[in-house]
């Protein structure tokens, strides 16, 4: 047992020390905030790199490298539940990519917070997001990684609606919170389903975890309703959590919404880490996913589902993306589009390809949404891509490492990390048994993630500024609802002036993670597989001959055709002819009305779910407020009534029957009282009086006795 | 009528008179006075009896009257204190201006 | 019925009325003297001479004149023309009447009472020492314990009340002294003394 992997729980501990220090101290004290928070980052960095040189070192010896450590939390009956970490190189390759891209992250977020009154709470929360995010990585146990995993859930409610005040941040939040809900619930009804069938929610425990083969080969064999494999039941809940939490196609609606938080915990929570949450829970229960009576297969029905639902998220979001004007909109359909391209990875080439994609695209997304971030800052709080143009100029340094984020996205070849990531994931699924259509899917996916960043980028740097001294008041309706940024950050001064550059600390993590947005993708290449080796624990050849392997040079080719498809595409509609001014209708909108309008309204999936989902809702509600107020309230009343009349039957009966008497005599007694007390005047002379006639009545009662 | 009747008759209407006059006047040293005078008649009848009963030798109703006499001068003098003691605290022998003697 | 008991009986009964009825309160224990008098020769002529000695002494000597005395301390400057009738006077009168009857008719109508004249007892006061003596000697303790407590209770009762606030005034006069010895005026006039002495 390395240290390392005994300790491991130091590094989402350090973070959560950090947030709650920050919890208790004044509001004020910025930059002891910032320092802990920054400090504890690098610290679970520094841990996470002990961590991920642990596993390199230990990387090619027998299998996957894998060590466990866990201890007793509560005990049940005759049970003890555990709590555990794991360290192999999934959790490893996590966790530098989770702690690097939040400190990076933090670090920018100095800069764009600084004026920032809640400055604190941000970083308070940062902190204790990055926690949760740690704990899910490491967790070793479902019950660990379920309690992180809504600990990351309930943090980013509170970073969404970070600018609680805008009623459009509250609402984000809220639909962010209750929508990934719907998915918790099923991944803890896979969880209670898990533990009932294997008594254990430990993934790896030396052979008896509920990730190995003894249990596998249980749920396998055991087959519930439908002829459906226990194992694939389980599995279908636990990706219903991981549809929720990484916005893929039915419940992908709240991650645009969650675009109101600021653009620091857009990066961090929906680009790089929570959102790839979910496309780790995958990875992490693959085993479980890809469990067959004939050993592991890419095609088990719980895999199918996978890839299905990625395929059509990646050209469902894409298609989306090409009609939004909102900067981070477009960035955060992308990001939909992008998880459902891991998805379809993890569905159709195992845990390698899907992980691959999201480490490069971790890079890539954040620094996409952090340079979106310094547009921002640098256009006043603008975010409408119409009314910006031309920062090319204005913004170099965020230009050139923009440009590479979207190159990277777009997946230019050879250059840059995406391009070998979703060519690894086109590859698979070109070489999926079951259906190519999700290869065509995600081809057309492709082309069109090249098109429309091609068309962001032409729309934001090239041409001229549009919005100088006349973006506030013109606003055009549709644009407003997503406007209104908080009035207190603007950076440095109020005026509408020229963009500008951001500072040196928000421009350094830009950097940073531009050159990681095209090395990374050299760890994965077809002539060097070292990431899918690391991850299965096989050694990895350098072999170039792969490169030109007929199959493969084919579909590099052939998705390279589809990028520059796409980028020629975009420069042609919207780089070439610069829109003049920002109410001008778009390109597409002129050509395809309807179509547009369908992508600018997102397939109007938020108003079917209004429709049905919410109406249904309220309709249930309203019937159910029915029930309860005339039905089930009605039998109270009802009771209540006959309690009441029954109560009154008594007391009638007590007050005009029995205490009738009682009273009277009482009264009788009281008033004989009264009259008694009337002789005790305290004057002698009546005692004397009442003496006279006692002696009457007492001779004459004499004489009468005498008689008788 | 007998003598012990006729002396039976001056009792009764001597107990009358002290009665009414203990009733019926203000002042409290009148009532006193109409005690003692109801007393006395009381003593009348004890010696009527003892003069015509049927053992006058025994001597017992004489002897009561003589007790009673005793009694009836000790009553006088603690009557007559608390006369003075009520006078010293109401500054009056009105009995009907003193009525705290009740519950 | 002799006459001299007959007019006896009248004399006491109309004085005894007198002292009932008079407005002067001296008036009616001068009368009250005189009722109780007679009653003392009512028992002379019933041969009952050593109670009517008594009678006098007790009675005529002593509580006669400890009503006057009564009467003399008690004097009150009431207003002269006020009623001597406390209110509700007929009733009693009524009662009073009423209880006369019944005495009377029950005196007249006993078939009980013993009808002749004895002969007179010998009641020398030899005979009732004796009695007194021997069969009576319990009473007569019981009676000399009576008297003792009445004298002793008499006198406190009568006795001159203590005002309650009469011992703290005396308690409340401690500090004034102390007061009067740091009095400004004082201190001058000793001040004066000293600055004469030097």
């Amino acid at each position: 047992m390395t240290w390392i992997a005994q300790n491991l729980w130091l590094i989402p501990v350090l973070p959560l020390a950090a947030s709650g220090v920050i919890a208790v101290n004044k509001q004020r004290q910025h930059k002891l905030a910032a320092t802990l928070a920054i400090g504890s980052m690098v610290l679970a960095f520094l841990l996470s790199l002990c961590a991920f040189s642990a596993t390199l070192i230990h990387h090619g010896e027998s299998g996957v490298f894998r060590e466990v450590a866990g201890f007793n939390w509560l005990q049940f009956g005759g049970q003890w539940l555990q709590l555990g970490w794991v360290l192999d190189p999934l959790t490893a390759i996590m966790l530098v990519m989770v702690s690097f891209v939040s400190l990076l992250i933090f670090i920018f977020s100095v800069g764009y917070m600084a004026h920032d009154e809640n400055f604190t709470r941000f970083f308070c929360f940062m902190s204790l997001f990055a926690a949760a995010m740690l704990g899910v990585v490491i967790a070793n146990n479902l019950l660990l990684f379920f309690v992180c995993w809504e600990i990351v859930g309930l943090t980013s409610y509170l970073l969404i609606g970070f600018w609680y005040h805008k009623p459009s941040a509250a609402a984000a939040a809220k639909k962010a919170f209750i929508t990934t809900r719907i998915g918790d619930l099923g991944l803890l009804l896979g969880m209670v389903w898990l533990y009932a069938e294997t008594g254990t929610l430990n993934f790896y425990a030396d052979g008896h975890g509920c990730l190995e083969s003894s249990a596998l080969t249980a749920m396998v064999t055991h087959m519930t309703a439908a002829g459906m494999a226990v194992s694939t039941a389980i599995g279908l809940l636990i990706f219903l959590g991981a549809v929720g939490k990484s916005g893929q196609l039915p419940l992908h609606v709240w991650l645009p919404d969650a675009m109101e938080g600021p653009t620091p915990v857009s990066a961090l929570i929906h680009a790089a880490t929570m959102v790839a949450a979910g496309v780790f829970l995958v990875a992490r229960v693959y085993p479980l996913m890809s469990a067959h009576p004939e050993g592991a297969a890419a095609e088990t029905a719980a895999l199918q589902v996978v890839t299905w639902v990625g395929a059509l998220t990646a050209i469902f979001a894409a298609s989306v993306a090409v009609a939004q004007t909102d900067i981070k909109r477009i960035l955060a359909y992308s990001t939909v589009s992008q998880l459902g391209y891991m998805m379809l990875g993890l569905g159709v080439g195992g845990v390698a390809v899907g992980m691959f994609h999201l480490i490069t695209h971790a890079f890539f997304k954040a620094l996409l949404f952090l340079g979106s971030g310094s547009v921002i800052h640098g256009c006043h709080e603008e975010q409408d891509v119409r009314k910006m143009g031309g920062l090319k100029k204005f913004m170099p340094v965020t230009f050139a490492t923009y440009a590479i984020g979207m190159l990277a996205l777009a997946g230019f070849p050879l250059f840059f990390s995406g391009f070998w990531s979703k060519d690894e994931i086109l590859h698979a699924a070109h070489g999926w048994p079951v259906s190519h259509i999700p290869f065509f899917l995600g081809c057309a996916g492709a082309l069109l993630t090249a098109f429309y960043m091609t068309r962001q980028v032409a729309l934001v740097f090239f041409g001229e500024y549009r919005s100088s001294g006349r973006q506030s008041a013109h606003s055009s309706s549709k644009t407003d609802k997503h406007e209104k940024s908080a009035p207190t950050h603007v950076g440095g001064y109020d005026g509408k002036g020229e963009p500008h550059e951001s500072p040196a600390v928000m421009i350094v993590p830009l950097v940073i993670l531009a050159v990681f947005a095209i090395l990374l993708g050299f760890v994965g290449t077809p002539a060097w597989p070292w990431f899918d080796g690391f991850l299965n624990g096989e050694p990895a050849g350098f072999n170039f001959s792969k490169l030109t392997e007929s199959g493969t040079l084919g579909l590099m080719l052939a998705s390279a055709g589809f990028v520059f498809t796409g980028l020629g595409l975009g420069w042609w509609l919207y780089g070439k002819r610069q829109r003049k001014t920002a109410e001008e209708p778009d390109v597409l909108q002129v050509a395809q009305p309807a179509v547009f309008r369908l992508l600018e309204n997102k397939y109007f999936v938020d108003e079917i779910y209004d429709a049905t989902g919410v109406r249904f809702n309220a309709w249930a509600a309203q019937a159910c407020d029915f029930l309860d107020r005339w039905i089930w309230g009605g039998v109270v009343m009802l009771v209540t009534w006959v309690t009441l009349g029954l109560s009154s039957l008594y007391r009638f009966t007590d007050e005009f029957v029995v205490d009738l008497g009682f009273d009277t005599g009482c009264e009788t007694l009281r008033e004989g009282g009264g009259e008694m007390s009337r002789w005790q005047n305290g004057r002698v002379q009546t005692y004397l009086r009442v003496i006279g006639v006692a002696l009457v009545v007492l001779v004459l009662f004499l004489i009468w006795g005498r008689k008788t | 009528m007998t003598p012990l009747q006729g002396c039976l008759l001056v009792s009764a209407l001597l107990f009358a008179i002290g009665l009414a006059g203990a009733v019926t006047r203000r002042n409290a040293i009148l009532a006193l006075i109409g005690i003692e005078l109801m007393l006395n008649a009381a003593n009348l009848n004890f010696i009527a009896f003892w003069r015509y009963g049927a053992h006058p030798e025994a001597l017992s109703g004489m002897m009561v009257v003589i007790f009673s006499i005793a009694i009836a001068a000790a009553e006088a003098a603690v009557g007559l204190a608390l006369i003075i003691a009520i006078y010293r605290h109401y500054k009056t022998t009105n009995l009907d201006q003193i009525n705290s003697m009740k519950g | 019925m002799s006459l001299p008991f007959i007019i006896i009986a009248v004399v006491t009964l109309f004085a005894a009325a007198a002292a009932m009825i008079l407005r002067n309160l001296v008036h009616c224990a001068l009368s009250l003297v005189v009722a109780l008098a007679g009653l003392a020769a009512l028992y002379l002529t019933l041969g009952a001479q050593f109670v009517g000695f008594a009678q006098i002494l007790v009675y005529v000597g002593a509580v006669a004149i400890l009503i006057v005395f009564a009467v003399l301390l008690t004097r009150s400057d009431a207003t002269p023309n006020q009623t001597i009738l406390a209110p509700g006077w007929a009733i009693g009168i009524v009662i009073s009447a009423v209880v006369f009857a019944t005495l009377g008719w029950a005196a007249l109508n006993s078939t009980g009472l013993p009808k002749g004249t004895p002969p007179a007892p010998v009641a020398t006061v030899k005979n009732i020492g004796d009695v007194l003596m021997t069969q009576y000697v319990l009473p007569l303790e019981v009676i000399g314990l009576l008297l003792t407590a009445a004298l002793i209770g008499a006198v406190i009762i009568a006795m001159k009340e203590e005002s309650p606030n009469s011992g703290s005034s005396r308690r409340q006069s401690a500090p004034s002294e102390k007061l009067e010895r740091t009095d400004p005026a004082l201190r001058d006039c000793y001040d004066a003394k000293e600055g004469g002495r030097v």
